[in-house]
């Protein structure tokens, strides 16, 4: 749906030219919900605007739905930007409007006579739950509720491929949990291709399929989400997975973990870390150990969440038994695809 | 000294307050039909405008700034050949119109270009991202959301206009400022200056209500 190649993208700065992009190549399938992730500064507002050309890249092809954006003459350029809809962080809502006058900004700008723009208008309206406050100025209306005209807005000329660029970083979480699951729902029922630009974590392991991972510029990055998540390959994205599945141990618990050694020399055992993805987490593992292999466990740290419905989640357990069964045990859990990362412990 | 004003005092009141009604009312919708387009198109072939120019932005705020730092006085006299062409003469109130109108359009024109510059330029990118023209942006987004602006503009303008309106007896154009210095300065009758201050305040008073209820009922920034 939406293809990428090879993009390039200077901006005159005041210290000499900007690379804010540097050689993306990105293929956003239709029908999906593809992230786009990345630390302010990353590039992730720049590469969004590429796809609708209010950044036009200085080299590199952008086609969406096939369609050479950069070799589109202006009235060819503006029929096709209002077949991709935008979202935005700040709204961008007109305050001059009510909530019936913005989202029936678009289809004004089209030309569209008054009776059917009002149709739509209150069509969009009820999509989006805002048909009480169609009178309403912006100013009048709370955060969430501005996103969801700008959504409905996004939405009046029935675009094939809606871009949200940092649309819920201005929300609270609750706010943004139903903003996603409009996004979502929206996705489904109008089989609208939805790229998402955040930098948090959660709002791409709530809705995304996939997501690319920006770094200075470029897509260091991109799958599957659960596999991004679970295999982070990249340092920026071990970084952004840190943020909510900490892949080290927190120094306090390192800490305890010592202090009870100290005071048990007899009992060492070791630490082990499991990583799990997927149907794993299903299975009895933990009881493996305990009735197979004789082993006492203590789970010093760790979560499980999931991904789409698929479970994933990390722990760190202290083992402690027969040197040679913890052994059998490790080999057991690699064998059912649990990743371990054993650490003896000692008191020295 | 209330037989000071008599019924033919008053009626030059009434006159001469028709004057300043008819100069600054003429001269500032001139003013700002030649002020709106101007201030438009400063803003929008400035840097970061939709029509970016910046030959065209420089010669134009250049004159623009010309225009307003000549003392509105020498305004008057420098510009009588053009008046005269304009109306035929140079003096009376409709001469004085001519200048008044020259010297409000570039007052217009920088607090137009102010007010569109305070416009969100994330409107403008929401509107080109739905497809709009540069037309449409101008029309649409920018001029509907610097209306309470400009509307407090050309209040501005209006009072601004009032007090420039005085000068105009300069060239016979009357008004309440002219019957001020006739009356009272030049023929001793304090009690009359005082009474065409009043009136004058009263006016500008009643102007700036005016213009502040139209922009409150315009903008809804606030809840």
């Amino acid at each position: 749906m939406i293809e990428l190649r090879n993009i390039f993208q200077f901006y005159r700065g005041p210290a000499g030219p900007v690379e804010a992009l540097r050689g993306i190549d990105l293929n956003v399938v239709r029908g999906e919900i593809h992230g786009v992730i990345g630390r302010s500064g990353a590039g992730k507002s720049s590469l969004v605007r590429v796809i609708n050309l209010l950044n036009r890249p200085s080299r590199g092809q952008v086609l969406v739905g096939g369609q050479d954006m950069c070799a589109l003459d202006p009235p060819g350029l503006r029929a096709a930007r209002s077949r991709i809809g935008m979202v935005f962080q700040h709204f961008n809502l007109l305050s001059s409007r009510t909530v019936a006058g913005n989202v029936g900004l678009p289809l004004e700008l089209a030309g569209i006579g008054a009776t059917e723009i009002r149709a739509r208008v209150d069509a969009l309206l009820d999509i989006v739950g805002l048909g009480a406050l169609r009178d309403h100025y912006p100013a009048q209306i709370s955060g969430g509720q501005k996103q969801r005209v700008g959504i409905a807005r996004a939405l009046a000329t029935k675009p094939s491929v809606l871009l949200s660029d940092e649309a819920t970083s201005s929300l609270d979480p609750d706010t943004t949990r139903s903003i996603l699951t409009l996004l979502q729902q929206i996705n489904r029922d109008f089989s609208v291709t939805i790229v998402l630009v955040t930098h948090q974590m959660h709002v791409v392991k709530q809705v995304a399929n996939r997501v690319a991972v920006m770094d200075a510029g470029r897509i260091v990055e991109c799958g599957p989400v659960i596999q991004v998540f679970t295999q982070p390959q990249h340092p920026t994205t071990r970084g952004l997975v840190d943020e909510f599945a900490p892949q080290q141990l927190p120094g306090s618990v390192n800490a305890r973990i010592i202090k009870l050694m100290a005071a048990n020399e007899v009992r060492r055992g070791q630490l082990l870390r499991l990583a799990f993805a997927g149907d794993d987490s299903d299975r009895p593992i933990l009881s493996d150990l305990i009735r197979r292999f004789g082993l006492d466990l203590n789970i010093v740290h760790g979560h499980v969440d999931e991904i789409q419905g698929r479970p994933f989640g990390s722990l760190a357990v202290h083992v402690r038994g027969d040197n040679d069964q913890v052994t059998a045990a490790i080999a057991h859990l690699r064998q059912v695809g649990v990743t371990v990362d054993a650490q003896a412990l000692s008191n020295a | 000294m209330l037989d000071t004003f008599t019924p033919q005092l008053l009626a030059l009141f009434g006159k001469s307050l028709g004057e300043t009604v008819e100069m600054v009312g003429i001269s500032g919708a001139i003013g700002t039909a030649i002020g709106l387009p101007v201030g438009v198109l400063l803003r929008l072939t400035d840097r970061d405008g939709v029509l970016q120019n910046s030959g065209f932005n420089r010669i134009a705020g250049t004159l623009v700034n010309a225009v307003r730092s000549t003392p509105f006085i020498i305004l008057l006299v420098a510009i009588i050949p053009l008046t005269r062409l304009i109306t035929g003469s140079s003096i009376g109130t409709a001469a004085a119109v001519v200048p008044l109108s020259i010297a409000a359009a570039p007052f217009v024109s920088r607090l137009v270009e102010t007010s569109l510059r305070e416009v969100d330029s994330g409107l403008v990118e929401a509107a080109q991202a739905m497809g709009a023209t540069r037309w449409q942006i101008v029309v649409k987004v920018l001029l509907p959301e610097a209306l309470p602006g400009i509307v407090s503009g050309v209040t501005i303008t209006l009072i601004s206009l009032t007090g420039y309106s005085a000068m105009a007896g300069a060239i016979g154009g009357g008004g309440l400022g002219d019957l001020g210095i006739r009356y009272g300065y030049q023929r001793f009758m304090p009690e009359v200056m005082a009474a065409v201050v009043l009136v004058l305040i009263l006016f500008v008073q009643g102007v700036q209500s005016v213009g502040d209820w139209l922009v409150r009922r315009m903008d809804h920034k606030a809840p």
